[in-house]
């Protein structure tokens, strides 16, 4: 079986951004860079599945400048098979992205695509459906529990009722969501070994894809601030405060 | 001028709350129409619901045996068939138009905007990134719009209308593919949405165990709210996930919310933005919580939790 999974390249979540004065964007210049964390997640997933025994073959794949090469390289390191770059002035938005993969996924046939449910700075959460979509493919987003057999899969899947349980038909699409599993660090002898590793490249010429508007950024902001209210020193204190406000009927 | 269609939200029984905020972010479009489409097995409740929504104009039932349990992949063409027929497709960002929307986005070769705040043009929106540590505007190209709603942006509309409700049938191919088994949820215990209660009372990893949640749950009760959680809590095994309150969880705007227990990470934070008045209890004083709290008192939850329980008992609160 072969499992393909994507790659996205985001600042690093420990990272507190900043937005540019001129308001164009947020800062990037100096920030630390990584994989995006839901896609680390799905990684593992497909490393799992080869430990299994159920994959035979791991192919990553990212979309965007050069420097996305890093993240392919982590995968690589990871436990990846092939890494796959799809080269674009910038990481295109998700309607797009799921345009070049389904033309990079007629390319690979792979039974299984796994992603990370959401990538962790524009915080869509859509590439995996419109994939699955421009596919025909089943999806089942949010899994938290992953099964599978031959020709299907059982899903487990974080909806806001609980946990929803569906039965898929491979191909399909599966993103991952954060309790599917805790992914592993690389070993150093690993990422040594990853530098050295080819990395294919393809074109979106190469594949066909035929791209379509995206949305224009017209501004970033930051968020209003909370201001800080006040400290209590008791429980009464709190009573009353929250009698003051109105709030205890 | 606009037309738009609202794609219902529901379990067969109840309409979920975020379809009325949902409707309350069309009318911001200032729109010539706004249409509920429903689907289901048959006519249901959650029908009659949509019909007494201020502002709907029509409520569409389209019945379909597939319709029975909400799958992305049967009713994301049955979206994109309807949509042709309107500026603008909304649906709330909860997980079941997360799973949706783009889907039917994509079959209709457009962009989706995700999580709109605020709209500012018809075609213009207001969104978080980064966990809502920035806002983004942006600007849908020329075509059909296609969105999700952050619904704790936008207040329901009020239940006094009376929209007629009409039945579509549509042709689709209906896939095989995707078979819903079950949904294991935890029953709530008879407490208000968490989505839409007015209080929440929220732990965290300072409960320390899943026992300790019962102090949670009292307090809750008591103040017939609903209950809350943050991701350590959740990663913990104390609760549920779907009690997990935050950027990856629910983004949630109650009246007041009560965190007990909870340091206050960027993403539970993302959450609760919205929220009236947040009251933060943690024994650590530096806790960032306390950064957004309109009301903090540094303390050990466990004789907090009693204390506020008995001093609510006292008064009849």
């Amino acid at each position: 079986m072969k499992v393909l999974v994507t790659v996205k390249r985001v600042v690093d979540y420990n990272v507190r951004i900043q937005v540019k004065p001129d308001g164009s964007g947020v800062m990037l210049d100096g920030v630390k860079m990584s994989m995006n964390p839901f896609d680390e997640i799905a990684l593992e997933e497909a490393i799992r599945l080869k430990e299994a025994g159920k994959a035979t073959q791991i192919v990553a794949v990212s979309i965007g400048p050069q420097a996305v090469q890093e993240q392919l390289r982590s995968a690589l390191a990871l436990g990846a098979d092939r890494a796959i770059h799809i080269p674009l002035d910038a990481a295109p938005q998700p309607v797009n992205a799921a345009r070049a993969l389904a033309g990079l996924a007629g390319r690979e046939n792979p039974d299984l695509i796994l992603m990370g449910k959401q990538a962790i700075d524009d915080d869509c959460n859509q590439t995996p459906q419109m994939l699955a979509a421009l596919l025909g493919w089943p999806q089942a987003t949010f899994a938290s529990k992953i099964e599978l057999n031959d020709k299907a899969a059982t899903v487990a899947r974080e909806v806001d009722a609980g946990l929803e349980f569906l039965s898929v038909d491979l191909p399909a699409v599966i993103s991952a969501d954060l309790r599917l599993n805790v992914p592993r660090y690389p070993k150093l002898p690993d990422i040594m070994k990853a530098r050295r590793l080819p990395i294919e490249t393809v074109t979106p010429e190469d594949l066909g894809v035929e791209f379509v508007p995206e949305a224009k950024l017209l501004k970033v902001a930051p968020p209003p601030k909370r201001q800080a209210g006040r400290k209590v020193a008791s429980v009464d204190e709190l009573v009353a405060a929250l009698r003051e406000r109105g709030l205890l009927s | 001028m606009s037309k738009v269609l609202v794609i219902a939200e529901h379990d067969g029984e109840t309409l979920n709350p975020s379809t009325s905020r949902t409707v309350a972010c069309a009318l911001a479009l200032d729109p010539e129409a706004v249409d509920v489409a429903v689907f289901a097995e048959a006519e249901n409740k959650p029908v009659q619901a949509a019909a007494r929504l201020n502002g709907v104009t029509r409520v569409l039932l389209v019945e379909h045996p597939a319709n029975r349990n909400p799958l992305a992949a049967v009713l994301a063409p049955q979206v994109a068939a309807l949509a042709r027929h309107y500026t603008h497709v909304l649906a709330p960002s909860t997980t079941f138009g997360k799973d949706v929307l783009p889907r039917a986005a994509a079959l209709l070769g457009v962009p989706l905007v995700s999580d709109i705040m605020r709209v500012i043009g018809q075609n213009v929106f207001e969104r978080p990134i980064y966990a809502g540590n920035a806002l983004e505007t942006i600007e849908a190209p020329p075509g059909i719009v296609v969105a999700t709603v952050r619904t704790a942006s936008f207040k329901a509309v009020a239940e006094t209308g009376s929209a007629p409700v009409e039945r579509i049938s549509l042709d689709f191919d209906c896939p095989t593919h995707t078979r819903f088994l079950r949904v294991e949820g935890s029953s709530g215990g008879g407490r208000p949405d968490l989505q839409s209660a007015r209080v929440v009372v929220s732990g965290g990893r300072g409960l320390g165990s899943q026992e300790n949640f019962d102090l949670i749950y009292a307090l809750a009760d008591r103040l017939g709210a609903a209950v809350g959680a943050s991701r350590a809590a959740v990663d913990a095994g104390f609760v549920p996930n779907d009690l997990q309150v935050g950027q990856t969880g629910k983004i949630i705007a109650p009246e007041l919310y009560l965190a007990f227990g909870i340091s206050g990470a960027i993403q539970h934070l993302a959450g609760i933005k919205d929220a009236g008045t947040i009251v933060a209890v943690n024994k650590d004083p530096d806790a960032p919580i306390f950064e957004v709290a309109d009301i903090g008192l540094v303390g050990d939850l466990f004789e907090v939790l009693p204390a506020l329980l008995d001093a609510l008992r006292k008064d009849g609160s």
